[in-house]
């Protein structure tokens, strides 16, 4: 167990430094010109532009510019914007916004998704069903930034039941709303498997030796069924963190909430290239661990799977 | 006559399925008692399994539904007792086992887990207990090393240990009646042999009544008391293994045993008789078996023959039963 969580580890090496440089390479080698419009009306003058470039090493081939951002990394230095601000404390201070958004919609569409699976998957064909059918079917064909609009207008601003934004501080009570935005498509989604997976195992033959031993009804689905029934569920709860919170960017936006949606927005607005890589970096990290993870729980939940 | 341990009288069952409805059980009869062994044979489709799966109470349903009959335990009617009651019956009194214990065991708990799970949820057994106990099962199912493996889990087993977990499993909670589907199926010929006198040798001790469902008639004749033939959902011959080997009364019975190829290694295939089974959407009028009987007469095409029982105490479902017993 412990080797191979160490060989995956080694293996996350290349897949780490591949796709970071890709990132490096399609943010800094962007056409355009980062220092436009930095200057107000007026372009900026030659002798600013000159400095810049050279404190930004933005003259250097991108290999060897990549190269000192990696390794300036690995210190734990993400760099500074152009203004001279640190990276890191940018992130710092969004990050843990966008984990607890993130962290509130998994748990929604873990809930909600998972219930409705399973209710839906053990008694198929009923009116429930249809229901679910059809509301997941409603939620993956509409764009996430109209169930978000719809919400906020609604209980916002017509209800008045929620602020229409989320306050500085984004404490879990405000965020259930926009959580549950974030959530919707992949909540659909979570539904629908965990009810395929249900109505799969549901005839297995271990599920009816189960019945046959006179357990009651409740712990033959409760333990027996659920327990076989979630592994893939769980496995795709689990990569999904990382896609929420690259997913929260759209979410974030229409409830202003100041999570690191919010900061690639306005750094890629003003062209500031070291606060997109090192958001993006981050995200790869949090995608990369997500997936190892994944796979070691995987082989607890499944005794077949051997850790090879 | 006393009461019978375990007694299935003129079952019926269909399968309501887009197709049509299949006429699966058409008046079962059998019965077993304590400390007796009685085999079910027949062809693949002839509702050995539908019969067991309703006698346990877990039949599929829908689309399967009882049409009619009577299954009762110690002359307690089964198929009108209340849900609770079944529940309280199943692994407590009656028992079954597979035919595949690959698929039939939890793939994800540890085989320890899956003995012991009876005795915590039904006995309130501790886990601690629990375990020990299920130790000591797989110790009496011949399990080597049963302390170590009682937390593996099922893949870690070979096929014929994987059997003997289940038989370990069915007799957690001393059943009297145990249900035996297949067991040896799935499984090499040594090993079923092995697993066959293990099932033998528990039923003899604990007394129990075994239902042995096979499609092996080289097994039956070794361990079985009685045998009951089944053939488009009914038994069609009933008898004592003696004479059934020594004196088959009935056409079907007679080319089942003459389908056994002499020399054999690998289980004896049923399907050597001409002909195929009937459609259960649509089973001839008369003898069902009549399509395929070499002794069919005009009346057979008519006349439903009933399972009737004969002077020497067996019984047999053929016009010319009588003529068959005299030789
Ligand atoms: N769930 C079901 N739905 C529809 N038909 C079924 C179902 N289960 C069984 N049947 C039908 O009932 C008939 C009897 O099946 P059963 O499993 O009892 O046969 P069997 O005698 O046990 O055969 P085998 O030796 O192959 O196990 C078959 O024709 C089968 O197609
Ligand atoms: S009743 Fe007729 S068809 Fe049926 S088994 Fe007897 S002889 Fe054959
Ligand atoms: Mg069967």
């Amino acid at each position: 167990m412990g080797r191979y969580i160490l060989r995956r580890l080694l293996q996350l090496v290349p897949v780490f430094i591949g796709t970071t440089f890709l990132i490096y390479l399609l943010v800094w080698a962007l056409p355009g010109d980062p220092f436009a419009g930095k200057c107000g009306e007026r372009a900026c003058p030659d002798a600013y532009i000159t400095r810049m470039r050279e404190e930004f090493h933005l003259d250097e081939n991108v290999v060897v510019q990549y190269l000192r951002y990696l390794g300036n990394l690995l210190q734990g230095d993400f760099g500074q914007t152009f203004s001279g601000t640190s990276v890191g404390e940018l992130i710092a201070a969004a990050y843990p916004v966008t984990l607890r958004l993130a962290i509130v919609a998994l748990l929604i569409e873990a809930l909600i998704g998972v219930l409705a699976g399973v209710l839906t998957g053990l008694r198929s064909g009923g009116f429930l069903d249809n229901l679910v059918l059809v509301s997941t079917l409603f939620l993956i064909s509409i764009p996430v930034f109209v169930t978000g609009y719809v919400l906020q207008t609604v209980l916002g601003l017509r209800l008045g039941l929620i602020s229409p934004t989320v306050s500085a501080d984004a404490g879990f009570g405000e965020l259930i709303v926009p959580g549950f935005v974030l959530a919707s498509l992949s909540m659909a989604y979570v539904a629908r498997l965990t009810r395929t997976s249900i109505a799969e195992n549901r005839r297995s033959d271990y599920v009816r030796t189960a019945v046959a031993k006179g357990l009651e009804p409740r712990r033959v689905v409760g333990v027996h069924l659920l327990r076989n029934s979630l592994i893939p569920v769980v496995t795709f709860l689990g990569v999904d963190l990382g896609s929420l919170m690259s997913g929260a960017i759209v979410t974030e936006g229409i409830f202003n909430i100041r999570g690191i949606g919010g900061l690639v927005f306005r750094s890629i607005a003003l062209r500031e290239g070291a606060t997109v890589t090192g958001v993006v970096v981050l995200l790869v990290i949090v995608y990369l661990l997500m997936n190892l993870l994944v796979d070691v729980v995987y082989a607890v939940l499944d005794p077949r799977i051997r850790y090879v | 006559m006393a009461t019978p341990l375990l007694e299935v009288e003129g079952l019926r069952v269909e399968f309501r399925t887009r197709d049509g409805v299949a006429h699966v059980l058409n008046g079962v009869d059998y019965h077993v008692d304590a400390g007796e062994t009685l085999a079910v044979l027949g062809e693949s489709g002839s509702g050995k399994s539908v019969t067991a799966n309703t006698v346990m109470g877990i039949l599929e349903s829908p689309p399967g539904v009882v049409t009619g009959g009577s299954v009762r335990y110690r002359g307690e009617e089964l198929l009108t007792a209340a849900p609770a009651r079944r529940r309280e019956l199943r692994g407590e009194h009656i028992a079954m086992i597979f035919q595949d214990a690959l698929s039939a065991l939890n793939p994800v708990f540890t085989v320890g887990f899956q003995i012991g799970e009876q005795l915590r949820t039904r006995r309130g057994m501790s886990r601690r207990d629990a375990e020990k106990r299920a130790v000591e099962l797989l110790d009496l199912v011949g399990i080597p090393g049963a302390k170590q493996r009682v937390r593996d889990h099922p893949h870690q087993f070979s096929g014929g240990m994987r059997q003997r977990v289940m038989i370990a499993m069915s007799l957690a909670l001393d059943p009297d009646v145990l249900i035996a589907d297949e067991p040896t199926t799935a499984l090499d010929v040594t090993v079923q042999a092995q697993i066959m006198d293990l099932l033998a040798d528990i039923q003899a001790e604990r007394h129990m009544g075994l239902i042995l469902i096979t499609h092996d008639l080289g097994v039956v004749a070794e361990v079985a008391d009685r045998i009951a033939v089944m053939y488009a959902g009914r038994i069609v011959e009933h008898a004592d293994v003696h004479s059934l080997y020594a004196n088959p009364c009935h056409p079907y019975t007679r080319a089942l045993l003459e389908s056994i190829p002499r020399v054999d290694t690998k289980g004896t295939s049923l399907s050597a008789i001409s002909g195929l089974p009937p459609s259960l959407t649509r089973i001839p009028p008369g003898c069902p078996f009549h399509p395929r009987c070499p002794m069919a007469a005009e009346r057979c095409t008519e006349e439903l023959p009933p399972l009737a029982v004969l002077p020497s105490g067996r019984s047999s479902a053929c016009l010319f039963a009588e003529e068959l017993v005299a030789g």
